[in-house]
């Protein structure tokens, strides 16, 4: 019979930590009785703390392999991401661009009803052209389809946007006929009646 | 012979040197700062006219595949009072413009939509790897090469601007032309709106008319009880409009 948890085994392999079975086994005990030889296993939790450490080192190294270096900069995300996304290619040059160059053309425009529209919304895209001139030239639109893109009568568009059914308008005559496209409103004289 | 005594003098000399150097790289050559920027846009209901310039340049500029749409322009007919039930169509995103209209009375206009570039954006809330943000300038960006295109963010927004890229298989959206705004330029479906319609508006800067508008105008964002902080402002907008 165990002396120390009183169980049919011997005190020698009991596992409950007592001052009995310490003296039993032949261990010093404290005046209270407490395993003073509770580090006896220590090799253990050593191993443990290696185990541990390896595991850490591992997930940091795998962590700075998979992680962006910009990650986190501004955010959650990518910080380099923004600097690729603002250099991506340009199609449209912008209307400033165009303007540099054909000071001629935006004298005509600003007096007229398109001085609002941009170059390029009628011309297309000529951030190619505006870079580099001779690499690109650019196509003169056809206006019997450009023109009534914007100006063929539709009932969701606003009332006051000049509209035409273009067939009964022009009869098939293409609109710069009788329009300058830069400045499309005919003059008093050339009104017809 | 250079003494140590001039190696020290000319140190300060090659770290002003250097900072120029690191000047030519892309990042700091720009002196567009972040921080001080909002980006937000305007679009006028009053003045669209459902040309499809906005959904034609904004595929042009932004390699948009066919079928797939940044940005695109319904057409509504609201025939009664009721504006639970507009009819609405968007044939091809309006990109080759609207057929004539076969309604008759009602209330018609078009409504260009895109991002709303929302401040407090459901999509970027349920990305499971940060490829979808928020910029410190508030525009709501894609880092495709980030993207697992699991489509979360898809389903998340509560306007339908994202799609599937059907061959890069990550997820797109409208990116207010970000590689346009930080050269000083404005967006491609700005540039392209032939009746100003939409306008590139900078919330952070006081000298944009966009400030004066908002404070002079009606404007309305799209399902304002998501709270979402959208950006995209409406003016003159219908109920209907969802």
């Amino acid at each position: 019979m165990c002396v120390c948890c009183a169980s049919r085994h011997n005190v020698a392999t009991c596992s409950i930590p007592c001052a009995t079975r310490n003296r039993a086994r032949g261990w010093p005990t404290e005046p209270d009785g407490v395993h003073v030889s509770k580090f006896k296993d220590a090799g253990h939790l050593v191993r443990l703390a290696i185990a541990c450490a390896i595991v850490l080192v591992v997930f940091l190294l795998v962590r700075a392999y998979f992680i962006p270096k910009t990650f986190g900069e501004y955010g959650h995300y990518r910080g380099a991401a923004l600097s690729e996304l603002s250099s991506k290619p340009l199609a449209y040059a912008g209307h400033k661009a165009c303007e540099d160059c054909h000071a001629d053309v935006l004298e005509v425009k600003k007096a007229g009803k398109h001085a609002g529209v941009n170059c390029e919304a009628c011309h297309g895209p000529l951030a190619k052209h505006a870079e580099e001139p001779a690499s690109m030239v650019p196509q003169l639109p056809e206006t019997a389809v450009l023109c009534a893109r914007c100006h063929e009568e539709n009932i969701a568009k606003p009332k006051t946007f000049p509209q035409v059914a273009s067939t009964q308008h022009s009869g098939g005559v293409v609109c710069k006929t009788c329009h300058v496209p830069h400045s499309p409103l005919l003059q008093p004289g050339d009104k017809k009646s | 012979m250079i003494t140590r005594r001039k190696m020290l003098m000319l140190l300060p000399a090659a770290a002003f040197a250097w900072k120029y150097v690191l000047a030519g790289t892309p990042e700091m050559a720009s002196n567009y700062n972040r921080s001080e920027h909002w980006w937000g846009m305007l679009l006028d209901i009053d003045k669209c006219i459902g040309c499809g310039n906005c959904v034609r340049g904004c595929a042009t500029e932004n390699n948009v595949p066919e079928g797939y749409f940044r940005t695109w322009v319904e057409r509504y007919h609201v025939p009664g009072w009721r504006q639970e039930t507009p009819q609405v169509d968007s044939p091809n995103g309006g990109k080759d413009g609207f057929p004539p209209s076969t309604a008759v009375g009602g209330k018609n206009f078009f409504v260009p939509k895109m991002c709303n570039h929302c401040a407090e954006s459901p999509c970027t809330q349920v990305c499971p790897v940060g490829a979808t943000f928020e910029s410190p300038d508030g525009v709501v960006l894609v880092d495709e090469t980030y993207c697992l295109g699991c489509r979360y963010c898809i389903q998340a927004c509560p306007y339908g601007c994202r799609f599937l890229h059907p061959t890069k298989h990550t997820a797109e959206k409208c990116s207010l032309c970000y590689h346009r705004i930080t050269k000083g330029l404005t967006t491609a479906c700005c540039e392209n709106c032939p009746t100003g319609a939409r306008q590139l508006a900078d919330l952070k800067n006081p000298a944009d008319p966009i400030h004066e508008f908002l404070k002079t105008h009606s404007v309305q964002v799209l399902k304002p009880y998501l709270a979402t902080g959208a950006k995209a402002f409406y003016h003159d907008i219908d109920g209907s409009v969802r």
